[in-house]
């Protein structure tokens, strides 16, 4: 079972690990994202994130299945933001559970270190002078 | 033919809008990528970008049809 969401509305990380939530499973692995207050040293005052969103979910849709013909996992939730988020705001829930959690680490891992890459989704910092699309430069 | 580009993140900002209309002709995504960086130079200061052709990464050979929507993807960073 894969579940995908991309919303402007505020992620529920407990809706997340029930929807994986399963008989067969030994333990669930969560990565929770969460937006920080600095970077290098410079104070964030919010992030904006937009999404190319068609593409976006078939693309996180693709990393689940990668995940699930790689590792014995049982169940992913895979919960993305859009919009304005502040400090201390969750742009990112991956909820993973398997029979063993050697699984569960590794998928999740997996899923998280990927979508960074390759899912069309972007991130603005924005500061109290100015702001930067975030990896849009070298 | 003339299509339509989407974008967003940083060159949403370059091309100063969601979408530009472009003319190519019998081309390719490789040929688009040059046109495009013909018309805004900028696009080549960014650490890379694909195009992605009916929301999937396309390589640079790939032909390009009226009927395709065709978007330019700046470097992601989400999570």
């Amino acid at each position: 079972m894969i579940d995908v969401l991309l919303s402007s509305e505020p992620l529920d990380v407990t809706h997340c690990i029930n929807l994986v939530r399963s008989p067969d499973c030994g333990g669930i692995d969560v990565f929770i994202g969460t937006v920080r207050s600095q970077t290098k040293g410079k104070q964030v005052v919010r992030l904006e994130f937009e999404a190319y969103e068609r593409m976006a979910v078939k693309e996180m849709r693709r990393i689940a299945r990668q995940a699930i013909e790689q590792w014995p996992v049982h169940k992913i939730a895979a919960h993305h933001r859009t919009g304005i988020l502040q400090v201390g705001e969750v742009p990112v829930v991956i909820a993973v559970s398997a029979a063993h959690r050697d699984a569960a680490f590794d998928a999740c891992r997996y899923i998280i270190d990927t979508l960074k890459q390759t899912v069309p989704i972007w991130k603005k910092e924005v500061f109290g002078d100015g702001e930067v699309w975030v990896a849009a430069h070298p | 033919m003339e299509i339509t580009v989407l974008a967003f993140g940083i060159a949403r900002d370059i091309f100063g809008g969601n979408s530009i209309q472009i003319q190519v002709d019998g081309a390719t995504t490789g040929n688009l990528k040059a046109i495009l960086e013909q018309q805004y130079p900028r696009l080549k200061e960014l650490a890379s970008y694909m195009i992605a052709v009916n929301d999937e990464y396309a390589p640079d050979n790939r032909t390009i049809n009226i009927s395709d929507e065709i978007a330019i993807i700046p470097p992601v960073s989400g999570g």
